[in-house]
């Protein structure tokens, strides 16, 4: 190092390093000191925040496991007194709603999103795809609780019911505007050149569309959707005042579609502010089954597409 | 079997069904027209969530006036008065005060997983970053419920109260009663959870800045961190601050976590140890026992006012992604 550096330093050499009088070897191990703490710091920040999620994931999975068993997943939840008598108690109707209800956010989601993709990204030159790109980062910003109170107004009110199809509504307007926006990111990196070889061998552009270009960046695709359904599943808030609860199994599949169901995160907040010491423990094994709803979309999303580099939030 | 092989394909069995102008035309209109249609159909569902919100909570807007309503500081659903001023200045301090702990971390984490750490380093990192983006509302409230406002209320508000209540009397109004879910227990949450927002999009910002830049600072013999410091980080500069907007968009969204720690007081001054509100904590907590009419509509009315917030949020961070965009690059 102190080879390298000149012991006396040259006149210009000073000024174009802004802030840095003159290149003496002083100076240089200063700078050098500066680097290694820059370093440090930032490895402190990462340690900062890579800490508290291994400590919340390891309480949650330490809390929960007990409560982990076979009831847990085969019976509902009935009054609190079951649970205070040692009856069997579980969240079996609660996985079956959540089951339904982001099932059926999906169906709703996914065409309008992927549709709403393709318009952004095969129509480049539609005079409304400004505003629709606008709309929906718009709506993608949005709070999931505002998305849950529109549910409320076009969904519940005029039914008069809370219900799984409410839930289902919402949670679709928490995932549209991503899936929406992934799709038209991943059919703009599709060259233009499969475009026109499927126009030039007399294709319509709708078949272009459904049968070169869509196919060609499928892994995309899904990526987005599986990352749409992550950010929904973990989702309370749009869900307690759509598909609002229940702590029972309901009578018949239709009852899940048109009452009241239950759904994990909702059912997590519940157990959490209940007085109760045998629902705490049924609300962190709700979170580790939450967890892993959410964790395992994600990692396979991030499998799938393990060569691209861009993030998507 | 040869002869097929070698035969060449004739136009007729190249074009096996010559396409009808109805099929190319029609199809292709019908197409266009679906796709466009659900195009519109997003647009106006963005729309509708405006304008939902604000017919739902026309009501107490009518009556208290659209600045009466944000200037009230009284919310009594008993006496059928409501004003929010409490819970947005419940929101904006815990979301600002989220984003100011939160914004240096996050930017360390995104330096070092893309300037210093190796690349099977940064590339786990990457994933727990991820992850702990995915980490869902509730699981962090229920862990902040039974684990962080416990293990804060016994080793900072307590202490501090009790050291108060000795030496300093006049903080205790300031302080408040050492409840363990208030402001502070909530901040502290909600920074961990957009701490991930923040440093991806600043990581990603700084793995564009073309390798030229850094090379350029290189070559004028900089170090590592002078590298970053006069190229990259000004290069990256606008979409840094552009992801810390969009977090911060999402901190005043950031519904259950907070809801489950901040106590959920309705009545101003908030204290630092004592119960406050956020809008939407007070949203999730009244919106199902609201039986009043009046008090529904002023939750809506709540919301619009969220909408509002977050809109300008939004469109300030989209303004300045595209301000300081450079070689035209989308985040």
């Amino acid at each position: 190092m102190a080879a390298r550096a000149p012991t006396t330093p040259l006149p210009s050499q000073g000024r174009l390093v802004r802030g840095y009088s003159a290149v003496t070897e002083a100076n240089l191990r200063r700078r050098y000191r500066r680097d290694q703490l820059m370093i440090a710091l930032t490895m402190l920040a990462t340690g900062v925040v890579v800490v508290p999620l291994v400590i919340i994931v390891t309480y949650v999975v330490a809390n929960g496991l007990s409560a982990l068993n076979l009831d847990f997943f085969t019976q509902d939840l009935g009054s609190p007194a079951r649970a205070l008598r040692g009856q069997a108690t579980g969240l079996g109707h609660t996985i079956i709603g959540t089951l339904v209800v982001d099932t059926l956010a999906l169906l709703i989601a996914v065409p309008i999103g992927v549709a709403a993709g393709i318009m952004l990204s095969e129509y480049p030159d539609h005079p409304l795809n400004p505003s629709l790109r606008v709309l929906n980062d718009t709506l993608n910003g949005m709070p999931a609780i505002l998305k849950g109170l529109l549910a409320w107004s076009i969904i519940v009110k005029p039914m008069g019911t809370f219900s799984g199809i409410s839930g289902a509504v919402a949670l679709a307007f928490v995932m549209l505007p991503i899936v929406a926006r992934a799709t038209e990111g991943v059919l703009r990196i599709i060259p233009w050149s499969i475009r026109e070889a499927g126009l030039a061998l007399g294709l319509p552009r709708w078949r272009v569309v459904l049968n070169t270009v869509l196919p060609a960046a499928r892994v995309g695709v899904v990526t987005g959707i599986l990352i749409a359904f992550a950010r929904a599943a973990g989702e309370a808030a749009p869900l307690l005042f759509t598909a609002f609860g229940n702590n029972f199994y309901s009578a018949g599949p239709l009852r899940y579609l048109l009452g009241p169901v239950d759904t994990l995160p909702a059912r997590l907040y519940s157990l959490a502010i209940s007085p109760y010491k045998e629902w705490h423990a049924m609300g962190w094994a709700a979170g580790i089954v939450l967890l892993a709803l959410v964790v395992v979309a994600y990692v396979t999303a991030r499998i799938a597409t393990r060569q691209r580099h861009e993030t998507q939030l | 079997v040869e002869d097929d092989v070698q035969r060449p394909l004739t136009t007729s069995e190249i074009i096996r069904r010559p396409t009808a102008p109805i099929y190319r035309r029609l199809g292709d209109r019908l197409f266009q027209t679906l796709v466009v249609g659900i195009g519109v159909g997003v647009m106006l569902l963005a729309l509708a969530l405006a304008y939902v919100l604000l017919v739902e909570g026309a009501e107490p807007l009518g009556i208290f006036g659209f600045f009466g309503f944000l200037t009230g500081t009284t919310w009594d659903p008993v006496r059928n008065v409501y004003g929010v001023l409490p819970f947005v200045l419940g929101t904006l301090v815990t979301s600002v005060v989220a984003l100011a702990l939160s914004f240096l971390p996050a930017l360390g984490v995104a330096i070092f997983s893309a300037e210093y750490a190796p690349r099977a380093v940064a590339r786990v990192l990457d994933v727990v970053v991820d992850l702990l983006a995915a980490i869902p509302s509730v699981v962090v409230g229920i862990w902040g419920i039974f684990v962080l406002v416990p293990f804060m209320q016994n080793s900072v508000y307590l202490p501090v109260y009790f050291w108060a209540l000795e030496h300093a009397p006049g903080l205790l109004p300031v302080l408040g009663p050492p409840a363990g879910y208030n402001l502070i227990t909530a901040t502290i949450v909600l920074s961990l959870m957009i701490v991930p927002y923040t440093t991806a999009l600043a990581r990603d910002a700084i793995r564009l800045v073309p390798t030229s830049q850094r090379e350029a600072a290189r070559a004028l013999g900089a170090t590592k961190w002078e590298v970053l410091r006069m190229a990259v980080l000004p290069y990256a500069r606008g979409a840094i601050i552009a992801g810390a907007i969009l977090s911060f968009g999402r901190a005043l969204g950031e519904t259950m976590a907070v809801a489950m720690l901040v106590g959920n007081s309705n009545t101003l001054p908030f204290t630092f140890f004592g119960p406050a509100a956020t809008m939407p904590s007070v949203i999730v907590n009244e919106f199902r026992e609201a039986v009043e009419n009046l008090h529904l509509a002023s939750l809506m009315a709540l919301g619009f006012y969220l909408f509002l917030i977050s809109l300008a949020v939004n469109l300030v961070a989209a303004w300045m992604q595209r301000k300081f965009a450079v070689g035209g690059r989308a985040i």
